[in-house]
């Protein structure tokens, strides 16, 4: 759906050919991609302003360095900018120096408070900062009934007021409790809410009087528009955050929204959620935010994901087998499973710069499963060695996939392309093409076992 | 115009139009009435000219319409402005208003919910985490109810904490049963025996849960594939409507959403839910002109009577206010 920033760029660049020097004139179409793609992204379109602006003031005038071509300058500046501004690598809990230190949670109806709450209390867990978790959303229902089943699936107490109707009341209660019970962190589930449903906002004010919270989180849905400006200014307006975490980060929302909160608040994010399982709260890391916003892949990202789910060895046999061009089908098969488990194809190949491209051309996520097929139905032989694979042999293997003989041909014709990409993929300085800052590279890791 | 509405259409279209605005305005205007909307305070400007349209587009994309979609709408209403020989502003905001209109509307009469003559109603929720789904049920089940159907709720959110004991007080709360299974089962066995007790009991209307998933994932979009499955094979033409519930807040995501998900199992209808907020939601424009799937209900609070049918004319007026 959105076309890669960067390859926009160079062809504007391309007809631009010849520039030394960044300019007024030069850039403003670079610029105004830069704003459609912020825009695409969901940034909103106040701080969008605000953002060119500052880029144009730095851009102009400044030399292209000899390695880059304008168009990767102005990616350069743009991404550097962009990973400033959304902040410092990994903000982490401050803990109280008199525990227990105590944690609130606030946001927008379904934003992913209730499943935050249980996955920081797992992450203070394992800091050995004992937790106890605070269920005072008394309205939605079954919602304290929600993180009584969280906090038993980790084996962490939950504290509900055991029927209490207010909220401030369960504080207060849980404040004693946790105290009694040597808990040295409290993380307070509130009621997800309109951050102008007056009502409502006073009440989270009341409750931050009474547990005098040392940091109060504001949990921000990945997904959301242009209203994100809204809801943040509000919160922090009436309430005062101390930073951020951005959920629902494991979709395909290029998440501008992150952009917008950390503008008009000025706090930082500090966690993203990637997932529904209890583990899925990760940190958050400026650069990769930045370049996902951007629509140029994550590549931190990718590197990391993949190094979780291949071990080394099999990665490093793969990268050698694909030097040595002997990357066989049945490794093909292999891999394609996977990648599998790493979430939609698209979206993996997404997440490397330059292989937008290679979106167009039928790789469709959900046919995993009818490529395996295809697969299976081969010969150990043919499977090692795909040149054999002739008409009447393709006509076979459709037949026992019950697949269609084109399908078949596609197949091998991706197998065939990927080989070839992946190939060059293992030469080393390959992203060093791509301009790109150097700690987005993953210097020298190489690690693209697919 | 949730069919049995229908029945009761002798009132005056205009009336229903602006009770239905009123209505959809009070949930809406907390702390923002009194404001002139948006395009007013721009259009007082009285001068058409290249700033006015910029402001225009600004507008609009700050509804969420998108960026693309904001330039498409505005260019085409430079050229109205134009051809019409447009010389007062407030012209060339009707003509705006229009302009959308015509998209909604294009899709705005098949909003209404196709009952099946000669078979239970079925209807399957679907939609990211945190969309609004078991609440829009709730709503729904309650409305039905109300109007005197038999209504069975089915639990096919069996994977997040809570899920079937959230719904089973919607059903509670709005007098409908509940078939549920146990925390962690499979959800089409669920759907399969609700079916069962649909038609064993005579249901006038069954309204599935599902879980809420995130339209990338694969093997969750296997699983709801499936749960339509089992619809069908057990009641020929179930599921009849396939909601997609959408949090109005959503920016351009929600498109991706929407394409993804009906490729999966089609989606009939959208439910924009949280309308009561400063989001306008104005991303549905891009998916009704592009996807073609009209938006049937807006949620406007968390309340069991806080759902409306859609209605393009209010929508649009929200749209402009600030
Ligand atoms: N203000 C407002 N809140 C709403 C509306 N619809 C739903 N909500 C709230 O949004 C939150 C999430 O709603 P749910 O119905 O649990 O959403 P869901 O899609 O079933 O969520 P999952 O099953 O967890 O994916 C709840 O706090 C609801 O009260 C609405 O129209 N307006
Ligand atoms: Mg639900």
């Amino acid at each position: 759906m959105f076309e890669n920033l960067s390859n926009k760029l160079e062809t504007i660049f391309k007809r631009l050919r010849g520039y030394g020097r960044l300019n007024e004139d030069n850039i403003r179409e670079a610029l105004r991609e830069v704003r459609i793609a912020l825009l695409e992204a969901d940034v909103n379109l106040n701080v969008v302003k605000e953002f060119i602006e500052k880029i144009r003031a730095r851009a102009v005038g400044q030399d292209v360095m000899s390695s880059l071509t304008p168009g990767q300058q102005v990616i350069k500046i743009v991404y550097e900018e962009l990973a400033a501004i959304l902040g410092s690598t990994g903000s982490k809990i401050v803990f109280s120096a008199r525990p227990p230190t105590i944690i609130m949670m606030a946001g927008l109806q379904g934003s992913g408070k209730t499943t935050t709450s249980a996955k920081l209390a797992r992450m203070l867990l394992k800091d050995g900062q004992k937790p106890l978790l605070v269920a005072a959303d008394v309205y939605r229902p079954a919602a304290i009934e929600q993180l009584n089943i969280l906090g038993k699936e980790l084996g962490i107490p939950v504290f509900n007021g055991n029927g209490t109707a207010d909220p401030v009341e369960i504080c207060r209660g849980a404040l004693t409790d946790a105290k009694e019970n040597g808990c040295r962190s409290i993380i307070v589930d509130t009621a997800g809410r309109l951050h102008i449903d007056e009502d409502m906002m006073r009440e989270l004010k009341n409750i931050k009087g009474e547990i005098k919270p040392h940091e109060i989180l504001l949990v921000a849905d990945a997904m959301t528009g242009q209203d994100a400006v809204n809801l943040a200014k509000s919160f922090n307006e009436q309430l005062g955050i101390d930073g951020i975490v951005l959920t629902k980060m494991d979709g395909d929302a290029r998440g501008g929204a992150a952009l917008s909160i950390r503008s008009v608040t000025g706090k930082p994010i500090k966690f993203i959620g990637l997932g529904e399982k209890l583990d899925q709260l990760e940190p958050f890391y400026p650069d990769r935010a930045a370049s996902r916003i951007l629509g140029m892949g994550d590549v931190l990202s990718l590197i990391e994901k993949a190094q979780d789910s291949f071990n080394e060895d099999a990665a490093k046999k793969m990268q050698k087998k694909f030097r040595e061009d002997s990357f066989s089908l049945a490794d093909f098969r292999e891999h394609l499973m996977q990648i599998k488990k790493l979430g939609p194809l698209d979206q993996i190949l997404g997440m490397i710069p330059g292989v937008g491209k290679l979106k167009d051309k039928d790789v469709d996520e959900s046919e995993l499963v009818r490529i395996a097929a295809i697969i299976d139905s081969m010969t150990e032989k043919e499977r090692n060695n795909h040149t054999i694979i002739n008409g009447s042999r393709k006509k076979r293997i459709a037949k026992g996939s019950g697949t269609e003989v084109y399908e078949v041909n596609r197949l091998l014709k991706q197998f065939v392309q990927m080989k070839k990409m992946m190939k060059q993929f293992s030469k080393p300085g390959f992203m060093k093409r791509f301009g790109m800052p150097g700690n987005m590279l993953g210097a020298g890791r190489g690690m693209f076992p697919f | 115009m949730l069919n049995i509405m229908n029945e009761k259409k002798g009132i005056s279209l205009f009336k229903t139009y602006r009770d239905k605005f009123e209505r959809l305005k009070s949930g809406l205007s907390k702390t923002r009435s009194g404001f002139l909307s948006g395009l007013t305070k721009i259009t007082g400007r009285g001068r058409i000219d290249e700033e006015f349209f910029e402001e225009l587009e600004e507008l609009l994309i700050t509804a969420d319409v998108g960026v693309h979609s904001a330039s498409r709408i505005i260019s085409g209403l430079r050229e109205d402005a134009k051809k019409n020989k447009l010389k007062e502003s407030k012209d060339v905001e009707q003509c705006l208003k229009e302009r959308i209109l015509s998209i909604l509307n294009s899709q705005f009469p098949i909003s209404n919910f196709q009952f099946p003559k000669d078979s239970p109603f079925v209807i399957m929720i679907i939609g990211v985490n945190g969309s609004g789904k078991t609440t829009t049920i709730g709503k729904l089940a309650s409305k039905y109810k109300k109007e005197g159907k038999k209504v069975l709720l089915a639990a096919g959110d069996t994977f997040r904490a809570a899920a079937i004991e959230q719904l089973e007080i919607w059903g509670e709360r709005s007098g409908c049963p509940v078939i549920k299974h146990q925390s962690g089962a499979d959800p089409s066995a669920v759907i399969y025996d609700a079916i069962q007790s649909v038609k064993a009991r005579g249901y006038d209307i069954m309204i599935a849960d599902t879980a809420g998933r995130l339209h990338t994932k694969v093997n969750l979009m296997e699983e709801m594939k499936k749960i339509k499955r089992i619809m069908g094979r057990e009641l020929p033409g179930a599921p009849h409507e396939i909601l997609m519930v959408l949090d109005a807040t959503t920016g351009q995501n929600a498109i991706s959403q929407a394409k993804l998900f009906n490729e999966a199992v089609g989606i009939t209808g959208i439910a924009l839910t949280k309308l009561d907020g400063t989001a306008k939601g104005g991303v549905v424009i891009n998916i009704i002109d592009e996807l073609k799937i009209p938006v049937k209900l807006i949620g406007v609070g968390e309340s069991i009577e806080d759902l409306r049918e859609f209605e393009p004319e209010p929508f649009v007026e929200a749209l402009f206010e600030r």
